[in-house]
């Protein structure tokens, strides 16, 4: 796989996962495999469309689903979310919460000071 | 947004970081240096931090312990030098790894117009140590990874 590729899988993936509903459903799967009703049975919205979420998540390369005919069970692709986490660099994800912490402890540095 | 800049090249013990933020500077040294700040920002968001002892100051020291419910860490470090609103150099050493100290060099640039740049630079014993600083928050990181996959896309 070239770096062109990589970087596209890597683009489809985030794109499939800036929703929440898929998100959710990702993270249902993280507990093992389910079929599509079991995976709609806690959302409000139709049958229809969490398949229209499930065939996303299947084109972005995060899940997979089984040949068996009855059930056709999803499965996390846990290699592509793996590659997606590691990508993340949690290092930097601390560093970078620590000093988002920061700002809004300045702002409201900010604000006391313009009281007094 | 302001970007966190973090560098860490192969086979080096370092650790380099620029960030800029909205403040003025002496606003960010405080910050960093009151005890009275710094649990409200330093350490993972999940864990408790008590600051047991924090003078910043030249020739001061710090000690603080972070406790979540798996258990207590414990930091520890001395202030090399503290030159007011513009520098500090300090130790650091987490009890779980004795004797592997690094330190920590942290400059804070006036950008003027009530902004200012922090340059951070870790230098660690070795290379090894800095590469399993930075796996350790890998592991760590791992444990709650959709969470924060929610965070870097809710941006």
């Amino acid at each position: 796989m070239t770096v062109d590729e990589a970087e596209e899988r890597l683009d489809r993936a985030f794109t499939a996962l800036g929703d929440p509903v898929r998100r959710a459903l990702v993270a249902r799967l993280s507990r093992g495999e389910a079929t599509v009703n079991e995976l709609a049975a806690p959302f409000a919205i139709t049958k229809q469309a969490v398949s229209r979420h499930i065939q996303v998540l299947e084109a972005a390369g995060l899940i997979t689903r089984s040949r068996d005919a009855q059930r056709r069970p999803c499965h996390l692709n846990a290699a592509a979310l793996e590659e997606l986490t590691s990508w993340i660099d949690t290092y930097r994800l601390e560093s970078e919460r620590r000093y988002r912490r920061l700002d809004a402890l300045l702002e409201t540095m900010d604000s006391k000071e313009q009281e007094t | 947004m302001n970007e966190t800049t973090i560098t860490a090249k192969p086979d080096t013990p370092f650790i380099e970081v620029v960030r800029e933020f909205d403040a003025p500077r002496e606003r960010v040294f405080s910050a960093w240096t009151d005890p009275q700040l710094l649990p409200q920002w330093l350490g993972p968001r999940e864990v408790t931090m008590k600051l047991l002892t924090y003078d910043a100051r030249t020739g001061g020291s710090y000690r603080y312990i972070h406790a979540d419910e798996r258990g207590e860490y414990g930091f520890r470090g001395v202030f090399h030098n503290v030159v007011p609103h513009e520098l500090i150099i300090q130790t650091f050493e987490y009890d779980g790894a004795p004797d592997q100290v690094s330190l920590d060099i942290t400059s804070f640039e006036d950008l003027g117009g009530g902004r200012t740049r922090m340059h951070g630079r870790t230098v660690f014993s070795t290379v090894e140590n800095r590469d399993a600083m930075l796996a350790g928050g890998m592991e760590h990181g791992l444990r709650d990874s959709m969470a924060r996959l929610d965070e870097v896309l809710a941006r």
